[in-house]
């Protein structure tokens, strides 16, 4: 790889960091990102270690917006309410949610973390690959409303320390009290000296873990990242790349943008249902999933386990018995968890039922799947203070 | 890892070593390491007929495809059916353990082509696996 190639693609400030850990560089919607760190185990050791124990992953690609009030009072969560399909309102300070922005198709712009900050302040945290599309898309359809959209996106990085002893790892980086956070909701505080952090319970890996967003200049940068590995290093661990974030979150069959959601498909296709709250009243692609319920869904993502020897990949055909085409893979992968090869595919509701045999050709040969429940793992959930209520994610 | 004298090499970052007319195909070091850790193999059928830079076989990351091709043309007398059960062998014995076919050499005058040891071992710091 020319390195010419590499210095036009864009960099987050762990970029030094991550090459000087040996990591394999890929071009990810622009960005310059580790897929894996083979000095240390790699992609199948990374995925077990969070799994098992801790990984810390370099996610300051992703963008963050700020909505918050000017003069108006209510005008941020009017502003939200209006951009995004779950219900802000329901939001208390300190918590968060899973959403999405829609079009007015109710096909996806992106899916977003929603944290209320304080009544009238939001941060969204959404993907790299549709940054500037997404804010420039928050600040034209915000218009109406008298609040203000900050792109904060180049002032934070932000790292994920996810696995069963990512609360170990983290509590000894900040005199925040973790055990009180649930999951999906988050706090501030001073965090490797550094005062004011926002830290919070999220992740994209279907593991406890949090999400630390800290300034982004280089040294600070680096300096919370070394102290993460430090604090791990009882645990095992392991720097993890882009490829392990693919595989668990695949496990635990979280949405990818450009995968499983797009502009082309719609909530009830996705599946994200119960983070769509209609009664919540109106809101951009609300009118046109009125309309796509009423008509019902012609296709709907289902999970696959692989019962021939083959992978199934992104963008591969799906095919019933009788040789009709029916669909299309989304992502596919060995699970280093389940070590079996599984994918998510939309396929016509008729060929959803658990059992089915969907047939996905691979270089030019049918090789058989089954159709399965999702999500394909689940982490054993603790009766501690993290599932204490219902977690955002599971209402 | 050194690169036996004895091979000839591809751009692609196959090797093949010739006795007579018959080869023993496999990837380089510098391949399987650009790859990662190999997760599957697939292998061609027996007596497939392939032409020099066509893809023969595929391995598997846990991330990616990658095409193997054919460092020159032939007919496939053989294949290590080993590697389907045994993937990982590709990253531990690339070199050796780890061929993935035989083939009868159909065009010698092919092998001329190919790079030579310390002509690969040039190269390969800079190729693209």
């Amino acid at each position: 790889m020319a390195d010419s190639q590499a210095a036009m693609l864009r960099k987050t400030p762990l970029n030094a960091m991550h090459r000087k850990l040996g990591a394999k560089m890929v071009d990810f919607g622009g960005w310059d990102m580790p897929v894996e760190y083979p000095a240390t185990g790699g992609l199948v050791a990374e995925h077990k270690a969070v799994r098992n124990s801790v990984g810390v992953f370099d996610v300051s690609h992703m963008g963050d917006i700020r909505v918050h009030d000017l003069q108006t009072a209510g005008a941020a969560l009017a502003a939200v309410q209006h951009i995004s399909m779950n219900d802000a309102s329901r939001l208390q300070l300190g918590q968060a949610h899973y959403s999405a922005m829609l079009y007015p198709q109710g096909t996806f712009v992106d899916d977003v973390i929603v944290h209320r900050l304080r009544d009238q302040d939001f941060l969204l945290v959404i993907n790299a690959g549709t940054r500037e599309k997404d804010v420039n898309w928050v600040r034209d359809n915000t218009k109406g409303f008298p609040c203000e959209v900050v792109d904060l996106s180049d002032a934070c990085t932000q790292i994920a320390i996810q696995g069963p002893r990512a609360a170990d790892v983290v509590q000894k980086l900040t005199d925040a009290n973790l055990s009180s956070i649930r999951n999906y909701w988050f706090t501030h505080g001073k965090l490797c000296g550094l005062e004011n952090i926002l830290i919070a319970r999220t992740g994209y890996t279907g593991e406890d873990g949090f999400e630390i967003y800290v300034p982004s200049d280089q040294k600070t940068s680096e300096e919370v990242w070394e102290q993460a590995m430090n604090a791990g290093r009882e645990f095992g661990i392991l720097p993890c790349g882009l490829g392990a974030r693919n595989t668990l979150r695949l496990e635990s069959r979280m949405s990818l943008y450009g995968h499983e959601i797009s502009n082309d498909i719609n909530v009830w296709e996705a599946g994200l249902d119960r983070f769509c709250k209609m009664e919540k009243g109106d809101f951009i692609g609300r009118a046109a999933l009125e309309r796509a319920r009423a008509a019902g869904l012609s296709r709907t993502l289902v999970g696959l386990e692989m019962i021939d020897r083959g992978i199934a990949r992104d963008g591969y055909r799906c095919f019933n018995e009788s040789g009709e085409l029916i669909g299309t893979v989304t992502s596919g992968s060995p699970s280093p968890t389940l070590q079996k090869n599984i994918a998510l595919a939309y396929v016509p509701p008729a060929m959803a039922v658990l059992g089915t045999a969907i047939y996905v050709e691979i270089r030019g040969q049918k090789y058989k799947a089954g159709v399965v429940a999702t999500p394909f793992y689940k982490r054993a959930r603790k009766s501690d203070a993290a599932s204490g209520s219902s977690s955002a994610r599971a209402t | 890892m050194a690169y036996p004298a004895n091979y000839r090499y591809t751009k692609q970052h196959e090797w093949i070593d010739v006795k007579g007319d018959v080869g023993i195909v496999g990837i380089t070091n510098f391949a399987q390491v650009q790859v990662g850790e190999v997760v599957f193999v697939e292998l061609p059928k027996i007596g497939m007929k392939v032409i020099a830079g066509q893809a023969f076989a595929t391995i598997e990351s846990v991330k990616a495809v990658f095409e193997i091709f054919a460092p020159v043309s032939g007919e496939i007398l053989e294949t290590n059916l080993a590697l389907q059960t045994e993937p990982e062998k590709v990253n531990a014995d690339p070199h050796g353990a780890a061929w993935f076919a035989k083939l009868r050499v159909a065009n010698p005058a092919e092998l001329k082509e190919l790079m030579d040891a310390p002509a690969y071992e040039a190269f390969a710091p800079d190729g693209c696996a």
